[in-house]
């Protein structure tokens, strides 16, 4: 099915008013499925009005809001810090609140996917389930030993900059839904999970490197790695994804067991 | 339809959600309810500090802070809890840290802490280094923090489930009841978003933290999902919404789009320049300017625009300097605000200033509760076994203006202490209480209806109408005038709401359905806003009347409390509503009557606040 809306054109006509931000068409082709409907997915393609500052969630609420309810995506914040809208624009990994749509082409219609690797549950919202079973796998929390100090840690700056880059991940699954790995391993631990392993592997404070690196070690774990930087070029908090993982490696190597 | 049963359910998992969630589940058996991934929740948008006089870098003390959160309140902050708040921070910072928040350091290792609006040293002499932080993103390391602590102590999620239902054992709605009668809290009926299943979970002790309700405006910092569900929930079962007018419009949103750039780019230097380059705050806030709290920051920049000194192609903002910042130090310290410049504006703060203009940012009222974290259910009376904390409800710690970092702080304070009151209570409780017959009846009709309206108007066009009108008429400056029209226009949106349907008639992940029940609660919340607003004939703190300028502490030196009545419930002439104000707007099927609760004032005499 291929349902090709037009919008109205006439309330974006008076642009050239003074003031007035400049508007321009733009097609979304989007990959639809909702189980209840049919077992096939299908393509559909919708035209909207868009504005300079309009982001690819803007053209996905327009339709969703003013055209096709049915239309299904997660997302919340909006300004790319919650990670609930990681998806596969013009096949490239993606938060859809952070990709505005004049830097992507609006000249030719833009395709949205799911990411991949991951089970779709309907339209653009996959299955999270695993993705988080293998962050939590990871033990992804400080772990320390002895008596709390009754105040705080101390940590020099410069130990605190050591891990900074893998503090900023926010859990989208953008970089584990890019990994060709992991698209045909989904027993993969994935790029996000080793990230979030390296967060605390060189965090001064923590004492259970050993035991990541262990569970890392696995035939599921960082080895799997074929160093792609698909995952660096996904990640849309340009977290030098690879570099992590290969830190990781590197340490599973000199780090005595 | 499935039936849980657990000590303590906790609906939300922000910040506040997943720290009582740590603190309940050591003692007694806990589950969270979400609608969202927990990371996901927006505590991790906060970006600037949570505020703590650990004393780390310049002499500091709680007192001053409690001094601070009191003034910056306009006085109508309880000041108990305010104390409270203060007082606990410190320890609530060093739990962070010890559960891992990888905070900045200073030279010694010790947390690094920076300025912020409002917070100062002795008594309003100068700006205070108190804000503990994370460069620019200590909210969402907050939220990691919590959530990695929950995995570590495996808490139990139910993720993308809506609560849709408070159950409690009397109906507060239509019954009359004693001064001192018992009111229980039974359990929450909850929708499973990916099957369509509906869940009734009984519990011993309920904890609401589902954050604010933003979305009641149109330009806000507020994510999506921010639809005040926990605040209408309470509000449709006969709890009152305490203090609902005082709203926060955070100076700082990247013009015309509402995204946040946080205070700490005040904090690190920043400041705000009006068309002309004038540092304009130096009129407004002689003494600490650009860290005046936000409520006299957002009014003074309108005040700007409205007086012909905006900047920019329509006049309509002004803009924020960072280019006498050192590149470095802005990577440092404000990484991710300035990628949103760059991101969404394609402006350099490095070498270009960048345009804002205020947002709607918080919600400073909510479900009343005392210290403990216990909801009310007037004036002083408790329900047993129901909770409420963070965004959601109004201790009040932040009477009619929250200071900047504050709010990570109310999260973790009133969090623990909900947690830790909620499980402590379960415990005294034997066995769980019953709820009603057909405890999913109301959550089911509604769905249905909504769903099997087979045409009408579109849920998106009434909340837009909303946001307009809420944006255009109960934003930074309200008028009587601007209030009447918002009232009439929520009223009219009312009536329309009972009109729209949803496309989707699916039972697997419906959204459509979801935003149509999530738009009930933003016109609820709205109204109880608007008529909070108009009956508080003057200004304090988040809530400016032009037609009442000055603070007046005779007649207003109280807390609103808001109650939904049905119209064949008397007046408060009965005494059910006390401090009664005389308001009571009667909509066709109900009608809100505002009372009032005293505030708590202990060592600090309401002065005229000047920065």
């Amino acid at each position: 099915m291929t349902a090709v809306v037009e919008e109205n054109t006439a309330s974006s006509a008076p642009e050239s008013q003074a003031g007035a931000v400049a508007s321009f068409e733009v097609t979304l082709r989007i990959r639809r499925y909702n189980p209840e409907v049919s077992a096939e997915p299908t393509w559909e393609e919708h035209t909207v009005t868009a504005y300079g500052t309009d982001r690819v969630l803007d053209a996905l609420h327009k339709i969703k809001w003013e055209t096709d309810g049915s239309l299904t995506f997660r997302r919340s914040c909006a300004h790319g810090v919650c990670g609930s809208d990681a998806m596969r624009i013009n096949g490239r990994n993606r938060l859809a609140c952070k990709t505005l749509l004049k830097d992507i082409n609006p000249d030719k219609p833009i395709t949205v996917e799911p990411i991949k690797g991951l089970p779709v549950v309907k339209d653009l919202v996959v299955d999270m389930e695993p993705f988080f079973a293998s962050y939590r796998e990871i033990m992804p929390f400080l772990v320390t030993s002895g008596n709390e100090p009754s105040r705080e840690h101390l940590q020099s700056q410069a130990d605190r900059d050591r891990f900074d880059d893998t503090t900023k991940c926010i859990l989208c699954a953008a970089c584990t839904s890019s990994c060709p790995v992991f698209w045909t391993d989904g027993q993969y631990f994935g790029p996000a999970a080793i990230v979030n392993a390296h967060r605390f592997i060189f965090d001064s404070r923590d004492e259970a490197a050993t035991q990541r690196l262990e569970i890392l070690n696995d035939k599921e774990g960082v080895w799997r790695c074929r160093t792609t930087f698909n995952c660096t070029e996904a990640c849309p908090r340009g977290i030098e994804v690879t570099k992590a993982i290969q830190e990781v490696k590197r340490a599973m190597i000199t780090r005595a067991f | 339809m499935q039936t849980h049963q657990y000590d303590v359910v906790i609906v939300g998992a922000g910040g506040a959600g997943m720290r009582a969630a740590l603190e309940a589940s050591k003692d007694a058996r806990t589950a969270v309810i979400s609608k969202l991934y927990p990371t996901r929740s927006h505590t991790g948008a906060a970006q600037g500090g949570m505020a703590a006089a650990l004393a780390n870098v310049e002499d500091d003390n709680w007192e001053w802070h409690t001094f601070d959160t009191v003034k910056g309140g306009d006085y109508l902050v309880d000041q108990d809890a305010a104390e409270i708040l203060a007082k606990e921070a410190i320890d609530s910072v060093l739990d962070l840290e010890r559960m891992g928040l990888p905070f900045n350091r200073t030279p010694e290792g010790r947390i690094d802490q920076r300025r912020f609006g409002g917070h100062t040293r002795e008594h309003g002499q100068a700006a205070v280094r108190r804000a503990c932080y994370a460069a620019d993103r200590t909210g969402h390391m907050i939220l990691q923090t919590l959530y990695q602590n929950c995995v570590k102590q495996d808490v139990e999620f139910f993720n993308e489930f809506y609560v849709l239902d408070l159950l409690t054992d009397h109906d507060l709605t239509t019954e009359e009841l004693d001064d001192d009668a018992e009111v229980n809290a039974t359990g929450v009926v909850a929708y499973d978003l990916a099957s369509g299943e509906i869940h009734v979970f009984q519990a011993k002790a309920i904890i609401f933290a589902t954050g604010g309700a933003g979305k009641i405006f149109k330009t806000t910092s507020n994510a999506h999902t921010l639809t005040g569900d926990g605040m209408a929930l309470a509000y449709r079962r006969g709890l009152p919404l305490e203090d609902m007018e005082f709203f926060q419009f955070h100076p700082t949103g990247l013009a015309g789009l509402g995204i946040l750039l946080s205070e700490a780019a005040r904090g690190e230097g920043g400041i705000l320049r009006n068309a002309d380059g004038e540092r304009f705050m130096e009129r407004y806030a002689p003494t600490i300017k650009d860290l005046a709290p936000r409520d006299i920051v957002a009014r003074s920049m309108a005040n700007e625009v409205r007086e012909g000194r905006g900047a920019g192609p329509n006049k309509d903002y002004v803009l924020l300097d960072l280019t006498h910042l050192e590149p470095a130090h802005i990577d440092a310290k404000l990484p991710d605000i300035t990628e949103f410049a760059r991101t969404y504006l394609g402006i350099e703060p490095y070498t270009e200033p960048v345009p804002v203009y205020p947002t709607a940012h918080y919600a400073m009222g909510g479900v009343p509760t005392n210290v403990k974290g216990e909801v009310l259910r007037d004036s002083h009376n408790v329900v047993k076994g129901l909770y409420a904390a963070g965004e959601v409800a109004c201790v009040s710690v932040h009477g009619s203006n929250r200071l900047g970092t504050n709010s990570l702080l109310d999260i973790n304070v009133f969090g623990k202490r909900s947690g830790r009151s909620a499980a402590a209570y379960a415990k005294t409780v034997e066995q769980h209480l019953p709820i009603q017959e057909n405890p999913t009846e109301r959550v089911e009709a509604q769905l249905s209806e909504m769903r099997d309206r087979p045409d009408g108007e579109r849920v998106a066009e009434v909340r837009k109408a909303l946001q307009e009108t809420m944006d255009a008429n109960a934003q930074v400056f309200r008028t009587n005038e601007s209030l009447q029209q918002a009232a009439d226009d929520i009223r009219e949106l009312q009536k329309r709401y009972r009109n729209v349907s949803v496309q989707d008639k699916g039972t697997l992940f419906n959204t459509d359905l979801l935003e149509a029940i999530e738009l009930g609660f933003l016109l609820d919340i709205a109204e109880v806003t608007v008529l909070a607003a108009l009956n508080r004939r003057e200004s304090r703190g988040g809530h400016y009347r032009e037609d009442f300028p000055d603070r007046d502490d005779t007649n207003y030196m109280l807390h609103t409390m808001a109650y939904r009545r049905p119209t064949s419930a008397p007046d408060a002439a009965d005494g059910h509503v006390e401090g009664y104000f005389d308001h009571v707007e009667d909509f066709g099927d109900y009608k809100v009557v505002l009372g009032s609760k005293p505030v708590t004032q202990t060592r600090y005499e309401p002065m005229e606040r000047k920065y």
